[in-house]
């Protein structure tokens, strides 16, 4: 067994009832630097619930959450996404009213408290990160576009790329290519393999395809818990797995 | 320059700026008698409360039918430095306990009671125009945001709390003289604040008093922060988990809100000479939402001129109908909300807008060779 620190994230014995119902039991997961681990599942498996567990939206009911051996566990939201957590939901929530420069603006880290944001700047640096992030989602040449005219997939990415303004050590991304074409897909695609360069990625998908292309590790989830982890490989390969996905 | 683009985004927005403040600094002083121009001082200390909904319910979705509560603090914190000054042992010399508000002698009180005690200084009652409204803004914010309590429950215990401060007033007449509320106001540090020469110099005082805070709620809505009020409305959780502290920015500009709320109450004091809980109540707490409505409670001058508004028409219709004007005021609030949301600030921009757009159709039919090159060559 490696030491805790080989980990940056690490999850155990994570989980969490509703009324009751355990959505999620003895989840244990550990997540290496720089690789994009992909969460799959049935519907229901409680996949979500995990990234809202890591997150802090949902209150976990035992286990802990280690983001670089420090427990996460009841901290607040934005206190973990100060931390390096960033997350992405389903559906793209951006700012609809706002350019796409000030949606990325709005998402650096440099004065979030109260009088950090009356006394913003946006300094030469701060212009040249959003930029390189623009152009590393492919918006470049739509800073002044009004984020809610955008297509379904760019908004998909401003949403990537206002994490990206965050710099973030995991970044947590909740079905990114739904409703998105092939060619979005294979985009999006490639802009997964980018990111992860110099982070890891949680991913939630269910398009097998697509998993296939950007996973280095997969987990797959049924009814709360770990049915199978491993390469994409092992994990189609396990009988386990072909049971649930088949006898769905 | 800057600066100048941080508080006046659009032309525009300079524009109507500038015709209002001519009409309330210019305008209105040379055309009105002395009595009218009272009134509309009057009215103005409610722009004070208008420019804080236009932060936190505008701006921010906080719908706060309290905000009567703050208003009143900051009157009464000014009434109170008021009325001891009324209370001199001289003046109330005939009182079995000279020296104290004439209420007070009433209710068989002997002393001065401790609360009441800071409001001999001038510099303390300024100072807790702003505190107190700030102080438990900041408290019952933190408390309700932090349990993420929000929209029609907000507003619900807002009113609660209106309906609980009024009543207090009125049941504690020794302490604050109680449904009467705090009369006979005569000077301030011995300036008579009812002669006219005074109500001029207190109308001006109010108007830059306004215009100043107007100019700083224009600033924060045209920051970094002023977005990030809009996407706290819009997409709270994305705001969350972009790192920022959501209950805090609520609490915060539920605070600003409460202070500029009570500074209005206290230049309402100055202008009109009594406070009584008849002004901060549920219904004056919904009035002043109406305000803000009708003005329009995204635009800061728009929040202003609602205040104006309504409250020349209430007291034109008052005189003539004063058993309607309820119904109409009702009437009012119920179409504005729901034929323009936005208020008579949101038809002017809407205004622009379709001109914009049948402009722009218009150039859609014309020949495309009578467009294009006085488009890029304008100097043709």
């Amino acid at each position: 067994m490696s030491t805790p620190k080989d980990y940056v994230l690490e999850v155990e014995d994570l989980g969490v009832s509703f009324d009751g119902f355990k959505a999620v039991d003895g989840f244990n997961f550990y997540l290496d630097a720089n690789t994009v681990h992909v969460i799959i599942g049935p519907n229901g498996a409680g996949k979500t619930t995990v990234l809202d567990l890591i997150c802090g939206k949902t209150k976990a009911t035992s286990g802990t959450v280690k983001f670089k051996g420090k427990e996460m566990r009841g901290m607040r939201e934005y206190c973990i996404v100060r931390a390096g957590i960033g997350r992405k939901f389903q559906n793209p929530s951006i700012y609809e009213n706002l350019t796409v420069l000030e949606n990325l603006e709005i998402s650096h880290p440099a004065g979030r408290g109260i009088f950090g944001c009356l006394l913003f700047r946006r300094t030469p640096a701060i212009q040249q990160q959003i930029e390189s992030t623009a152009a590393q989602i492919g918006l470049q040449d739509k800073l002044d576009t009004e984020a809610g005219i955008l297509s379904h997939g760019q908004k998909q990415w401003l949403e990537i790329g206002m994490l990206l303004m965050q710099e973030p050590e995991i970044i947590m991304l909740d079905e990114p290519v739904a409703g998105m074409s092939v060619r979005e897909r294979t985009e999006t695609a490639a802009l997964i393999r980018r990111i992860s360069a110099n982070r890891s990625v949680i991913v939630i998908e269910h398009d097998m395809e697509f998993v296939r292309e950007i996973a280095d590790r997969v987990t797959v989830m049924h009814l709360g818990q770990i049915l199978s982890e491993g390469s994409m490989e092992t994990v189609s390969a396990d009988p386990k797995v072909i049971e649930v996905y088949i006898g769905h | 320059m800057a600066f100048f683009r941080t508080l006046f985004k659009t032309r525009g927005e300079a524009v109507s700026f500038a015709c209002f403040a001519l009409l309330i600094l210019v305008i209105l002083p040379l055309a009105l008698p002395v009595f009218r121009l009272n009134l509309v001082g009057k009215y103005l200390s409610y722009g004070f409360v208008g420019i804080g909904l236009v932060l936190l319910w505008g701006r921010c979705g906080i719908l706060s039918l309290g905000q009567g509560v703050f208003f009143g603090l900051g009157g009464y914190c000014m009434a109170m430095f008021l009325k001891l000054e009324a209370s001199d042992p001289v003046t109330t010399a005939i009182q079995s306990t000279p020296g104290i508000p004439d209420f007070m002698d009433w209710n068989q009180l002997t002393a001065l009671p401790k609360f009441w005690e800071p409001f001999h200084s001038f510099p303390f009652t300024v100072l807790a125009i702003f505190v107190v409204p700030g102080l438990v803004a900041f408290l019952i914010g933190w408390a309700m945001f932090r349990r993420r309590v929000g929209g029609v429950y907000f507003a619900i215990i807002t009113q609660a709390i209106a309906l609980i401060l009024s009543l207090g007033i009125d049941g504690n007449q020794g302490y604050t003289g109680g449904r009467n509320g705090i009369t006979d106001l005569r000077t301030l540090m011995g300036w008579d604040i009812r002669s006219e020469h005074a109500q001029q110099v207190l109308y001006f005082i109010c108007v830059l008093l306004l215009l100043g805070s107007a100019l700083f709620a224009k600033y924060i809505i045209n920051t970094r922060f002023g977005r990030v009020l809009m996407a706290v409305r819009d997409q709270e959780e994305r705001v969350r988990f972009s790192g920022y502290d959501v209950a805090m920015i609520r609490t915060f500009t539920f605070t600003v809100a409460a202070m500029l709320a009570g500074l209005g109450g206290a230049l309402f004091v100055l202008q009109v000479g009594f406070m009584s809980p008849s002004l901060i109540g549920i219904v004056p707490s919904i009035e002043l939402v109406i305000f803000a409505a009708v003005g329009g409670r995204l635009s800061v001058v728009g929040a202003m001129v609602g205040c104006l508004l309504v409250n020349f028409s209430k007291s034109a219709f008052s005189e003539a109908y004063p058993d309607l004007w309820l119904y109409l005021m009702g009437g009012t609030f119920i179409a504005v909300v729901m034929f323009f949301p936005d208020g008579l600030a949101g038809l002017f921009t809407k205004w622009g807008t379709i001109k914009n757009r049948a402009a722009a159709l218009l150039a859609r039919f014309r020949p495309a060779s009578a467009t294009t090159p006085n488009a890029s060559q304008p100097a043709k």
